[in-house]
């Protein structure tokens, strides 16, 4: 019996979870913020990425009540002029202004992704961690729906959910986290069957805890860090599948200030020469999903160094 | 080798029920009354039931089910409802276009990727395995659609090198006639160079959108597995008994290092069959993808199911090929199965 409790305190071998395990000997939030610092002072490209990211949240948040126009407003005597000191990325064809339609479409492009990447965690996290914990038919039916899903290419399969489900941004947000769904399921899957052995499962297994609330409380806490780490990684992702539906027609409609749709919008304008309309909005897009990557990448370094490449 | 094809032939056969049974779900969750839906919006109480029983939508689901797979077996996927054509013959005229844009992308994405990853593994943290990182890393985060725009406003707008984005031909000139459907490949069996370059200017951005946004996985695969046969023993020896440079890293260690390049590519595949419906409504271009869009815009179900079916179709397919691909060049696989 106490064989076992103290194996349980000891990290799985195949996983070291080095953020946790500081925490834990010098708590607090000095140490935390000291420990923030090491891990950004020893990737410049994921400090940078972390502070980019930090403005793509301050955009969300307050981006609407700071911008100099209303994003909806037409001022047809002001379409299609070129960037200027009153409209710094210019105006679109209905005159309105492209620098507020872009800031304030960040609250919907970092919706939609932290809300799909929300709900594939929830679905797939959840049915992996099941298939690796239970094994048997829960294993078989979760390996089975991610293998369908994956016999996709991903964004089509993503087309037809929408199309399917009816044009709007809830499914858009479903198909993106549906389409994400094996390879949240597999990462999770590989995560918790290697511990499902354990010693701190067995020993929480002894102290009469249920299999359901070993995998709630003791599995899925384990599994967190890899888990975060997928899910900056897909964050990315997450956006570019969004705004490449809307751009398509799908989901949101004008005129929503989204990025998707004014790239759309811009479109037709770029062989004319009016290079800003979708210029903008596009730049936008690169520069968060590239900071998701990044930071994706470093954050992965740090927790998992063995799978950089 | 054999054993091992159809091994693996088999082993395609529950995706393939899984994309069918996909396929059929989403049909039957369209919002409303697909009898209605299929009848358009103008019609009258009895001539959507007429519908109904048309479409076998008064039988239970596994009647249905069933009914759909006989469709399918015998290649009928529909009728567009704005068109009124067979959705099956549409796709299969529309296919070519798709097919030889996403591979000469494919084509132009490996001829740059594998040489970046090979430098880069040779150099590691020299200037060029940095760029590599950096270019593999832009490659992913650039949206299809808007390097594409880039490129027309460059190449078109600025410099005029390239034609409008208007399609696989310029309107002067007519498409060579039909043997593969290529025209690049068509073009020269018909012996007409001017038709050649032509079809060759229009196909020329479009698949180096797609070229930018694949290269990613496939350099940074490259590089990694390069890296790892590289600092292998037979290498090593390789190095010692004094071969050139030049052969150790070619014959020797890219040979090896080409197996997990080559999985990589399905992965490829998804984003870039994905990345072609972007594609081709960018630059206009007449295939399956731009076809999915158009009905997509008319809320038109019929082809977009056709579409999704044939593109998940073709994507088994092509795993399937990649497997056995990998068969040949590995002689391992060969005898595990």
């Amino acid at each position: 019996m106490t064989n076992i409790a103290i194996e349980s305190e000891r990290p799985v071998p195949e996983a070291p979870l080095p953020a946790p395990a500081k925490a834990t000997h010098n708590t607090g939030l000095g140490a935390a913020l000291r420990h923030a610092r090491y891990i950004l002072g020893e990737n410049a490209v994921t400090g940078f990425a972390f502070g980019l990211f930090l403005l793509i949240v301050l955009a969300a948040l307050v981006g609407p009540y700071l911008v100099p126009y209303d994003p909806l407003a037409s001022d047809t005597a002001a379409a299609l002029k070129g960037p200027s000191l009153a409209h710094w990325f210019g105006t679109d064809q209905l005159g309105r202004d492209v620098f507020s339609r872009v800031v304030v479409a960040t609250r919907l492009d970092f919706f939609i992704a932290i809300a799909s990447v929300a709900l594939v965690f929830l679905m797939g996290g959840l049915a992996g961690v099941a298939a690796g914990f239970f094994g048997g038919w829960t294993d078989r039916i979760v390996g089975r729906i991610a293998d369908t899903i994956m016999a996709f290419p991903l964004f089509v399969l993503a087309m037809g959910i929408v199309a399917a489900l009816g044009n709007t941004v809830q499914n858009i947000v479903l198909a993106t986290a549906i389409v994400n769904f094996p390879l949240y399921a597999r990462v999770a899957r590989a995560e918790a069957n290697v511990r499902r052995e354990a010693g701190f499962v067995q020993a929480a297994r002894l102290s009469g805890n249920g299999e359901m609330r070993i995998l709630l409380g003791q599995i899925l806490p384990n599994i967190m860090p890899i888990m975060v780490v997928q899910m900056s990684l897909t964050m990315g992702y997450a956006i570019l599948n969004a705004a490449g539906l809307s751009f398509i027609g799908l989901g949101v409609r004008p005129p929503t200030a989204e990025w998707g749709i004014m790239v759309a919008e811009g479109a037709a304008f770029m062989v004319s020469g009016e290079w800003w309309i979708a210029f903008f909005p596009g730049a936008a897009l690169m520069v968060a999903v590239f900071c998701f990557n990044l930071l994706g990448d470093g954050l992965r370094d740090i927790v998992d160094p063995q799978r950089r490449t | 080798m054999l054993m091992m094809i159809l091994k693996r032939m088999m082993m395609a056969v529950p995706s393939l029920i899984g994309v069918v049974i996909v396929t059929f779900l989403l049909t039957r969750a369209l919002p409303g009354d697909p009898a209605a839906y299929f009848a358009g919006p103008a019609a009258t109480t009895e001539a959507i039931q007429q519908i109904r029983v048309k479409l076998g939508l008064d039988k239970p689901l596994y009647i249905q089910f069933v009914r759909y797979v006989e469709d399918l077996a015998h290649g009928d996927l529909g009728n567009s409802l704005t068109t009124g054509q067979p959705v099956g013959q549409e796709i299969k005229t529309r296919l070519p276009a798709s097919a030889e844009l996403t591979l000469l992308g494919l084509i132009v994405s490996v001829l740059i990727a594998v040489p970046l990853g090979i430098l880069a593994a040779t150099r590691p943290n020299s200037l060029i395995d940095h760029s590599c990182r950096v270019i593999a890393t832009a490659g992913v985060s650039l949206p299809v659609f808007f390097t594409g725009l880039i490129l027309i406003y460059v190449f078109y707008y600025h410099l005029g090198w390239a034609p409008p984005p208007l399609g696989r031909l310029d309107i002067f000139f007519s498409p060579p006639p039909q043997v593969t459907g290529f025209y690049l490949i068509d073009s020269l069996i018909a012996g007409d160079g001017e038709v050649f370059v032509a079809a060759l200017k229009q196909l020329i951005l479009p698949a180096l959108t797609l070229a930018i946004f694949s290269l990613a996985p496939i350099a940074r695969m490259t590089r990694a597995s390069m890296l790892a046969v590289l600092s292998s023993d037979f290498v090593r020896t390789a190095r010692a008994s004094g071969l050139a440079p030049f052969t150790v890293v070619i014959t020797y260690a890219f040979r090896n290092a080409m197996l997990p390049v080559i999985t990589t590519l399905g992965m490829v595949f998804s984003f870039l069959l994905g990345a072609n419906v972007l594609v081709e409504k960018v630059f206009a271009w007449p295939g399956i993808g731009s076809f999915a869009v158009e009905a997509l815009i008319a809320s038109d179900f019929a082809p977009l199911q056709g579409f999704v079916l044939t593109m998940a179709v073709m994507y088994v397919a092509l795993n399937l090929l990649i497997d056995i691909l990998y068969g040949v060049i590995d002689p391992r696989m060969r005898v595990e199965a």
